[in-house]
């Protein structure tokens, strides 16, 4: 028997759901709503509408100047997968993919990003929910403890192998350094990536 | 942050027009900049956004010289075949400084201009700064910290350490730098960019308000092909150097016709060590004539208490790139 409370089973009444659906924006709600919602938000002087395709579809959204692209993702948009860590550019929780490249959101202005797109880890799954291999490995490798840390280790991880940078332990030890985590989680993490980039080859 | 106004440069010229007033600073790749900006050490009322400049993207590897646009990126660049085989102390220097995230977006233009680590600049809880707050003084001379601080080239108003890695390999090997500002365009030797603390640490380049880098250009000598960069940190990936050692050398036979050494996270700027590089020339390159060119390049080291570990870890550095340059060399005979 699982032990999840039974009214966390519910769809659509997660813990995250619920967390999302407090928050500004709920992603849950569509792209349009979620534009005309952050049209509404307050708007400093120097506020724009910029356009990112996020996830493979195109939104809209106003933000500062000073908005980085991890808190438009999360703020405006309600794309909480995107963690914010250390907020430094150290930690690597905020890394998604920027037009192809993985980068810390954090250190990113999203003016900056204007017309590029972005894959986070929502994007990953496919439409059906089939998890992303690297999803599937670290979840069978057991490649996270608090889990915190795990959007951005993932999308560096598919990263790494992407970047041709997982030929051995070693060089995905290196290529995996821009993600910090404290919990010990590396070994599995190195054996998540071999197991993908092996996958891969197959 | 503190709030500021953001416009899209569509011209070079617009660009450092622009910029050229008080208070306005460029940006491109950011990841210094914005980082600064959040812990409030700096605070820009407007940025000039440069990314969208496409002629200073991009770069070249010719017979005669690499060239870099400013806007090409840390990782694209230390990854690239050409650089590594023309000279392998530019691509190391590159892929060993901070992560994979940082470098996809970290420009070189930037790189070579990035501020101090130090962390009293960074730490705006310290009223002492010289470099942050003119004339406040400097935590670390005041009885701080200074494990971190430069053992040559500091000043009394400041030890604050240079903390690139790209930068010793361009000095070691005589790179320009090209500018774009107000008053037209110059090239600049790259050993002549950046500024001695002295008493104005403030000041860190010669370059004007509005100036701004547009390529680095590095011109090909034989000593760049046996080249490597060295670097030592307190842990094994993503950290800044304790000390580091870009090298090159050109062999005559047994005996070295030319050397090229230059130091990382033990100066205030980036620093050539010609003293070193001039007890090497003419002799076999020996574990023993190795270890002399490293006493050599901290012999007018100058540090503080906590730094003074720099002189033995940076003259192994620069010995045992040495070493290694020597060992790449005999491996292709």
């Amino acid at each position: 028997m699982s032990k999840v409370p039974p009214d966390l089973r519910r769809p659509g009444v997660s813990r995250r759901g619920f967390l999302q659906g407090s928050s500004v924006v709920a992603g849950s709600l569509g792209m349009a709503v979620g534009a005309a919602q952050a049209q509404e938000a307050p708007a400093s002087a120097d506020a724009r509408t910029i356009t990112l395709t996020v996830n493979g579809k195109a939104r809209h959204l106003s933000v500062e100047p000073r908005t980085t692209l991890v808190e438009a993702l999360r703020d405006t948009l309600g794309l909480t997968g995107t963690k914010i860590g250390c907020n430094q550019g150290q930690c690597g929780a905020c890394t998604v993919l920027l037009d192809g490249t993985r980068v810390n959101s954090c250190l990113t202005l999203a003016v900056m990003a204007e017309g590029s797109e972005v894959v986070t880890v929502e994007g990953l799954a496919d439409p059906t929910g089939d998890l992303h291999p690297m999803q599937t490995a670290f979840a069978e490798n057991d490649a996270f403890q608090c889990g915190y840390c795990t959007p951005g280790q993932i999308l560096s991880a598919i990263a790494c192998i992407d970047e041709g940078h997982a030929t051995d332990a070693a060089e995905i030890r290196e290529y995996m350094s821009g993600n910090l985590c404290r919990c010990g989680a590396y070994l599995n993490i190195v054996a998540a990536v071999e197991q993908v980039r092996d996958a891969q080859k197959g | 942050m503190k709030s500021f106004t953001y416009t899209k440069a569509d011209s070079l010229p617009a660009a450092s027009d622009a910029a050229a007033t008080a208070g306005t600073r460029i940006i491109a790749g950011g990841t210094t900049m914005v980082d600064l900006m959040k812990i409030g050490v700096i605070g820009p009322d407007a940025l000039v956004d440069i990314t969208g400049l496409d002629a200073l993207d991009g770069y070249e590897v010719t017979a005669d010289q690499l060239r870099f646009g400013a806007l090409s990126k840390m990782g694209t660049v230390g990854a690239d075949a050409q650089v590594v085989e023309a000279c392998p102390a530019l691509s190391e220097s590159l892929w060993k400084a901070a992560s994979p995230q940082l470098r996809n977006a970290a420009t070189l233009g930037g790189n070579i201009l990035q501020h101090t680590r130090c962390p009293y600049f960074r730490d705006t809880a310290y009223a002492q700064c010289n470099k942050r707050t003119p004339g406040s003084g400097c935590a670390a001379l005041s009885g701080g910290e200074t494990t971190l601080h430069a053992i040559l080239g500091g000043s009394s108003a400041c030890v604050a350490m240079y903390p690139g890695d790209f930068a010793q390999a361009l000095i070691a090997f005589d790179a320009v730098v090209e500018t774009r500002g107000p008053g037209g365009t110059r090239t600049i030797p790259f050993a002549d960019l950046h500024l001695l603390p002295a008493d104005t640490p403030q000041t860190e380049t010669v370059l004007e308000p509005g100036e701004i880098v547009t390529a680095i250009v590095v011109p090909i000598i034989p000593a760049m092909a046996n080249s490597t960069y060295l670097k030592a940190r307190d842990r094994e990936s993503y950290a800044f150097a304790s000390a580091s050692a870009a090298v090159g050398i050109e062999m005559d036979g047994e005996t070295v016709r030319d050397a090229r050494i230059a130091l990382g996270g033990v100066a205030s700027v980036p620093w050539r060590a010609k003293a070193a590089e001039d007890s090497l020339k003419g002799k076999p390159l020996t574990e023993e004539a190795a270890r002399e060119a490293g006493r050599i390049a901290f012999e007018d080291a100058e540090p503080l208490e906590g730094s003074a570990y720099k002189i033995a870890l940076g003259a192994d550095v620069v010995a045992g790139a040495l070493m290694e340059v020597k060992s790449r060399i005999g491996g292709q005979n």
